[in-house]
């Protein structure tokens, strides 16, 4: 027998959303206990040293989706929370050119004029039509989804919030909107511009850990759950966390300690104990156990559900559902620590371009056909990277002088193909290097000499960020952020509300609604709902508009 | 014919490096001087000030150097606090005041010994002084056109002095100065409440002293800032700034528009005990019958900036207005300098309420949201006191 005691709510898994939830409802008054299976906090956002000296996001790598209600109401910057906004971004070309994205707007103009005149105007467009739906959507992330097809009073209340939004669009817009959530990202940009380049830039937003390529339908929306974050207010832009993504999780846990809350690493919830349809606490792999009415699983719905839940316990239509939960593996990521920047020969030395998100996929259908390797279950031979130099700006991580390099992959497959035969266990170490050579070769695309300047690289397949963090087949959103598993189907039809069929067991993680992105939305509602649950809905804070 | 003086703003020592790098080519008149508002963009600016290293240029200060057997004993009838308990080698923020106890204006006091202090101020200041020196055995110098500064403020500022070779800057704790080369004078004092020191040298040496500071900042992040990111940090801070959350009372035409140390919140760099100062009958008249206003830092629910906005008790009786309000980007919070009329603000400090007006792509929209008193700045960190300072 190990450990045993008690508390009024456990929360299991301590990622930024299970630790959300947890500070809430510590916050409420509540005894809780946060129990974390790896021996750090943070889930998928955090920083590690791996490389002395240096300091890496391993797996999430750039915040603008965290709510700033969630971060005002938890104090999270007098825990040590320090935002910064980034600068711009650039395409580079195989012929050495490269299209800069600026955030001053005149120097954007020119810059789409110099590759195409029309694409100017285009992307005033664009640019309109994608922040009318942000802000028609962002209303909605710390809210419970509308669904249709309840007929309970706060259901109602919540449609008839989405019907006055919805006509506060108007009519044209509104039939914008729903093509926006079910059109491909390909088409959309198809619709407005003309140059290649400058769709290849604007596209990745829309593919960004999704198991879909820019020409299928649901990747517009994946664009806008990108553009829909905000930094002080300016929607849309993104920025790092100094010290690294670590800093958001470290924030939460040192918030969620102040308010009295308690956090068990080194040891993961084994079995959610049900009793008569309840939750009645957590059985860890160490054999500790704790009790509690109440128990948030900060794990995706599969992981919670297929792996540490008695079957026997959940209605057959339910199992049916989670298992049929998207939730594909389509990235990697390299984490770099150079001995110096990389020259970037097609661009003028130190342009501010240069501090943003860097990219060498040049048009939709190079795009496409990276989408097309990963259905096969091989990884993209030419892939599409989101890559950012941060240590640039934020001066914690990489000794002055060096620099710290962060390449999120698109695509690698979870279950990769070897002979014939697709399987998580192909990701052997000769497949993990062959798979970064291959991202290493395209990034020599913009910076010849890269490879010359790696002192340590971590590469990370779908499989690792599986093992590490967690995540079912490393799906970076713990699951597919596609219309079908949105909203109120959001993770599985009928359980959008954070409660499962075992009364006391609540879901917290980006599996629930609004999904993913280090947005702490969904922890946010779900400790809604579980003080809701308990009668104490007064406890949760408000926020003025 | 006789000379004439220059019409407009005039440039400073640092104003070749500033315009070499304005892209914004937004520029303010400061003292007489060109000053930058914005060099690229407010944003980045400010968060370099908050995750970098900064160079501002604050030659526009007005200087005065006050020597002299009496020199201590001017000072100290000239400001408010008890400018003995400040230590040789020390810098102290003061106020100085007109006989009915209202603030002519702020600044900072550079004690080098009790017979030689120099006085750092926004307006200026020479008339006064000469008036508080009469009668005493000092000289006094306005040495506002020939002693230059620049601003070194930010998380790696520290880092940025040792690789200039200043490193030497190490042991000056928060509010300590020390020439650190012959010529060059550096206090570990700013306008931003972080991490941060400001260098003081003669006005021809200033330019080299700059590009000194940018080379070595390289690796540092550095980036030159304007007076707008700046006075973002400066609230954040919880700083006052003249002419904004106080109406310097020399400039005043309207009757009662003056405010004292006390009514700012400044009743600690009051000190009664230490004999007469300039204003002292009338503060003690005040610190027994109560203050007339209370300027107080508020904390604001929402997200929209309250600078101007009107202040009401119960959403019904109009009780203060918001002196500088911002969208705080490193606390996230929505604060503001507050002027309450008392009891407001102090004894009464519940039911309050800011009216914001918000323009919505030609409509205005009227929001009333509750406020909240802070008593600490907004920005306090660790990194600001700690000494020796960290690298970043």
């Amino acid at each position: 027998m190990g450990r045993h005691d008690r508390y009024d709510a456990i929360i299991a898994g301590a990622g930024h959303n299970g630790l959300t939830t947890a500070c809430y409802l510590a916050r409420a008054g509540l005894r809780v206990l946060v129990v974390e299976k790896n021996d750090w906090i943070g889930g998928a956002a955090v920083s590690r040293s791996l490389h002395e000296g240096w300091t890496y996001s391993n797996c999430s790598y750039v915040c603008s989706l965290l709510r700033r209600e969630i971060i005002r109401d938890l104090e999270l910057p007098r825990f040590g929370l320090q935002v910064i906004p980034y600068e711009g971004g650039a395409t580079f070309t195989r012929d050495g050119d490269y299209f800069a994205y600026y955030s001053d707007h005149d120097a954007l103009r020119r810059e789409m004029a110099r590759h195409s005149a029309a694409d100017v105007d285009a992307y005033a467009r664009f640019s309109q039509a994608v922040m009318r739906q942000c802000r028609f959507i962002r209303p909605f992330l710390l809210r419970n989804a509308p669904d249709p097809t309840s007929l309970a009073p706060r259901d109602l209340g919540e449609m008839l919030f989405l019907v006055k939004r919805a006509h506060g669009l108007g009519r044209r817009e509104l039939g914008e909107t729903l093509r926006f959530w079910t059109m491909s990202i390909g088409d959309f940009l198809d619709e407005h511009f003309e140059s290649d380049l400058i769709k290849a830039h604007l596209a990745g937003s829309g593919i960004i850990g999704t198991g879909l390529g820019v020409y299928s339908p649901g990747t517009a929306y994946v664009l806008l759950h990108h553009y829909m974050g905000d930094v002080d207010g300016t929607i849309g832009a993104w920025g790092f966390a100094r010290g690294g993504m670590g800093a958001v999780s470290n924030a939460l846990g040192a918030s969620f300690e102040a308010a009295g809350g308690t956090i068990v690493t080194g040891s993961g919830v084994e079995r959610f104990v049900v009793q008569g349809g309840r939750v009645t606490g957590v059985v860890l792999e160490n054999g500790d156990s704790y009790d509690a009415p109440v128990v948030g699983s900060n794990m995706d719905v599969k992981r919670t559900f297929l792996k540490h839940t008695d079957r026997a316990a959940l209605p057959d239509d339910f199992v049916r559902a989670v298992e049929r939960f998207k939730i594909r593996g389509s990235s990697g990521k390299l984490n770099i620590a150079l001995d110096a920047l990389p020259e970037i020969p097609a661009a003028p030395k130190g342009a501010p371009f240069l501090r943003g998100d860097l990219h060498c996929s040049t048009s939709l259908a190079e795009l496409e056909r990276a989408y097309d390797d990963w259905k096969e279950g091989r990884w993209s031979a030419d892939p599409y990277f989101d890559m950012l130099i941060p240590s640039q700006i934020d001066p914690t991580m990489a000794p002055p002088g060096r620099h710290m390099m962060t390449v999120f992959v698109q695509y690698a497959p979870y279950d990769l193909d070897a002979d014939g035969v697709r399987s998580g266990e192909n990701w052997t170490d000769a497949a993990r290097q062959a798979f970064a050579d291959c991202v290493f070769d395209k990034i020599e695309q913009a910076m010849p000499d890269i490879r010359r300047h790696v002192l340590h690289a971590e590469i990370r397949t779908p499989r690792d960020i599986e093992r590490e963090v967690g995540l079912t087949e490393g799906n970076i959103f713990q699951g597919e952020l596609t219309f079908d598993q949105l909203l109120f189907n959001r993770p599985v039809p009928g359980y959008a509300k954070y409660a499962t069929p075992i009364r006391g067991l609540y879901l917290t993680g980006s599996t629930t609604h609004p999904g993913g992105g280090v947005m702490a939305a969904p922890g946010a509602n779900a400790a809604r709902e579980i003080l809701r649950g308990l009668g104490k809905a007064n406890r949760m804070p408000d926020h003025a508009a | 014919m006789a000379a004439t003086v220059p019409l407009g703003l005039v440039p400073t020592p640092l104003y070749s490096r500033l315009d070499a790098l304005s892209r914004a080519k937004a520029w303010t008149g400061w003292a007489g001087y060109i000053s930058p508002v914005v060099l690229d963009t407010a944003e980045f600016e400010y968060f370099a000030i908050r995750n970098q290293a900064t160079l501002f240029d604050v030659s526009p200060m007005h200087k005065y150097r006050i020597t002299g057997p009496d020199a201590e004993a001017v000072v100290n009838r000239l400001v408010t606090r008890d400018v003995r308990r400040i230590g040789d080698g020390r810098v102290g923020y003061a106020m100085w005041c007109d006989e009915a106890g209202m603030l002519i204006d702020d600044g900072t006091i550079f004690r080098f010994s009790a017979q030689d202090f120099r006085l750092c101020c926004q307006e200026p200041m020479s008339g006064w002084l000469r008036d508080a020196c009469w009668g005493f055995d000092v000289a006094l110098e306005d040495e506002s056109d020939t002693t230059a500064g620049i601003a070194l403020q930010g998380p790696t500022s520290f880092s940025l002095l040792a690789e200039a070779g200043l490193g030497a800057a190490a042991m000056l704790k928060p509010f300590d100065m020390a020439v650190i080369e012959p010529g060059l004078l550096i206090s570990r004092t700013g306008f931003t409440g972080d991490l941060g020191y400001e260098l003081w040298c003669d006005r021809d040496r200033v330019a080299a002293l700059w590009d000194r500071l940018w080379a070595a900042g390289a690796q540092w992040g550095v980036r030159a800032v304007g007076a707008e990111a700046l006075n973002l940090c400066r609230i954040e801070a919880g700083f006052i700034a003249a002419g904004v959350d106080f109406q310097p009372v020399h400039g005043a035409l309207r009757l009662h528009r003056g405010r004292s140390p006390l009514e700012l919140g400044f009743g600690k760099l009051v000190h009664f005990d230490k004999g007469h100062f300039n204003g002292r009958r009338a503060l003690l008249r005040q610190h027994e019958t109560g203050c007339a206003h209370h300027l107080r830092r508020i904390d604001i629910a929402g997200f929209k900036p309250a600078q101007g906005a009107l202040i009401y008790h119960r959403k019904k009786k109009e009780v203060g207005h918001v002196t500088s309000g911002v969208w705080s980007p490193t606390t996230k919070r929505n604060i503001a300098l507050a002027e309450f009329r008392a009891p407001f603000g102090k004894d009464i400090t519940d039911d309050l309420w800011v009216e914001i007006y918000v323009s919505q792509e030609g409509q205005w929209d009227r929001r009333i949201v509750p406020l909240a008193i802070v008593d600490a700045p907004f920005f306090r960190h660790a990194r600001a006191r700690a000494t020796p300072p960290g690298p970043f």
